[in-house]
């Protein structure tokens, strides 16, 4: 719970177009009515609170933790790290962040993933951490395979990580996907596309980052992630009663 | 030129694909154990103060098609109107709630306490509504809406109001199928399409 003054109007631009031809599954599952929009309430401006009480000590390495530590997941070992901020530059503490992704062969350990690379019997696929108090999160895993996907006659995701984020309130809410610098199937890939602009694409793509690298141990990536801010001015004061 | 803003932009959206479960409810995908609990399993505790209730529902796509991949998250506060962490919430109440469709029937199921009325920005009431927020394979950016109930006064809710076409309302509110049971059907797309929100 949290209150601190309406959420700044989504900013739609930056976004994917709901609706893609080249992405068909979206094509019936977006709204062709325009979205109602109004000033953020009480109830988006506030949010559920976790602790890093329920985090497992294992729960940010997606290396080890679907063994509980026994034995390492198969594929080239990677940091990804990062930091939560808002629309003002402030950074976001204490906020769930969760990741999932497919290994490296490009599999998913999920009941409806068909693909023949095999899976990898040390390698789960989720994560999750907390922001420290300055916003910085981090997660060892495996950097995941590119893997083919119906949509047109030979689609291919680029190698991607699912990244979902609270924020403090719940319309903050995110959902997104890192790609990695230089892959060439990013260019290719009508998902990354559904976002217009080039530029905006370009934020999701984390550079390779040597700063944070350990030497024979693992390579790191750096991906900022940036949510929805609060308006505040100094002739806007908290509404009474809230 | 001009100055240069200082602010940042918000990070691009992109769809939370087939495999969302993964990241968000594991046991759903096949991988118990990963956590000793999946997130936001329940909205409320046993001993939540109030009258309990269950909405059954579907999320159907612009053909008409009930999804059997939709995920869904709700927020809301307690009987007496107060989110988890106001003074004076019911502790019972965690106010958030992670659910999916059924992979066979498409059917979802919120448990979770009737919510009470919030107050508006402009100083009055809310009627009682749950937030609720749509991902799926196919939807670009989570989509945002509200759960209100046909057997509250939502005469006066200042965003209902906002509804310009008068039977889209209709799409917002629970329909009372029993004692304690309510039916909330969404549409993506197409006739019947749930009025979705951008605040
Ligand atoms: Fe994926």
């Amino acid at each position: 719970m949290t209150d601190q003054g309406r959420l700044i109007p989504r900013n739609r631009a930056v976004h994917p177009v709901p609706y893609d031809p080249d992405y068909k599954t979206s094509m019936t599952r977006s709204p062709s009515l325009p979205l109602l929009s109004m000033d953020s309430t009480f109830t988006e401006e506030t949010g559920p609170r976790f602790g890093h009480n329920m985090l497992g000590a294992l729960d940010n390495n997606l290396i080890l933790n679907w063994t509980k530590g026994a034995a390492p997941a198969v594929g080239e070992r990677i940091l990804m790290h990062g930091r939560v901020l808002d629309e003002m530059g402030r950074p976001v503490p204490h906020t769930l962040v969760e990741i999932w992704q497919a290994n490296a062969g490009g599999r998913y350990r999920h009941i409806k993933d068909t693909y023949f690379a095999p899976l990898d019997p040390n390698f789960g696929g989720c994560g999750r951490t907390i922001t420290d108090e300055n916003g910085y999160y981090e997660f060892l895993t495996i950097r995941p395979g590119a893997y083919p996907w119906p949509n047109r006659g030979n689609e291919w995701r680029p190698m991607h990580i699912h990244i979902s984020v609270f924020g403090h309130s719940f319309g903050q809410r995110l959902i997104t996907q890192m790609y990695f610098e230089g892959d060439p199937l990013i260019d290719r890939c009508p998902i990354a596309a559904t976002i217009k602009d080039r530029g905006h694409i370009d934020r999701l793509v984390a550079p390779l980052d040597m700063s944070k690298a350990k030497p024979m141990d693992f390579l790191a990536y750096k991906f900022d992630i940036v949510l929805r801010g609060r308006r505040q001015t100094m002739f806007e004061n908290k509404p009474e009663g809230m | 030129m001009v100055q240069s803003l200082d602010t940042l932009q918000e990070t691009p959206s992109q769809t939370a694909g087939p495999y969302v479960h993964i990241g968000c409810i594991p046991t759903f995908a096949g991988l118990e154990g990963i956590y000793p609990e999946d997130l936001g399993k329940r909205a409320i505790e046993e001993g939540a103060k109030g009258q309990i209730i269950t909405i059954r529902g579907t999320v159907a796509d612009g053909t008409g098609w009930v999804m059997r991949d939709a995920m869904l998250e709700s927020w809301q506060p307690d009987a007496a109107g107060k989110f988890p962490g106001q003074d004076g919430a019911d502790p019972k109440v965690n106010g958030f709630c992670r659910f999916a469709a059924d992979a066979e029937t498409g059917e979802f199921e919120l448990r979770t306490v009737k919510p009470g009325a919030v107050p508006a920005p402009n100083g009055t009431l809310q009627a009682p509504h749950i937030a609720i927020w749509i991902v799926a394979r196919g939807i670009n950016i989570g989509l945002q809406s509200r759960i209100y109930f046909e057997d509250e006064d939502n005469s006066t809710d200042p965003l209902l109001a906002r509804i310009e076409q008068r039977p889209r309302v209709d799409t917002l509110i629970a329909k009372k199928t029993g004692e304690g049971e309510y039916r909330f059907d969404i549409r993506l797309q197409g006739e019947g399409e749930t009025v979705f929100l951008d605040m």
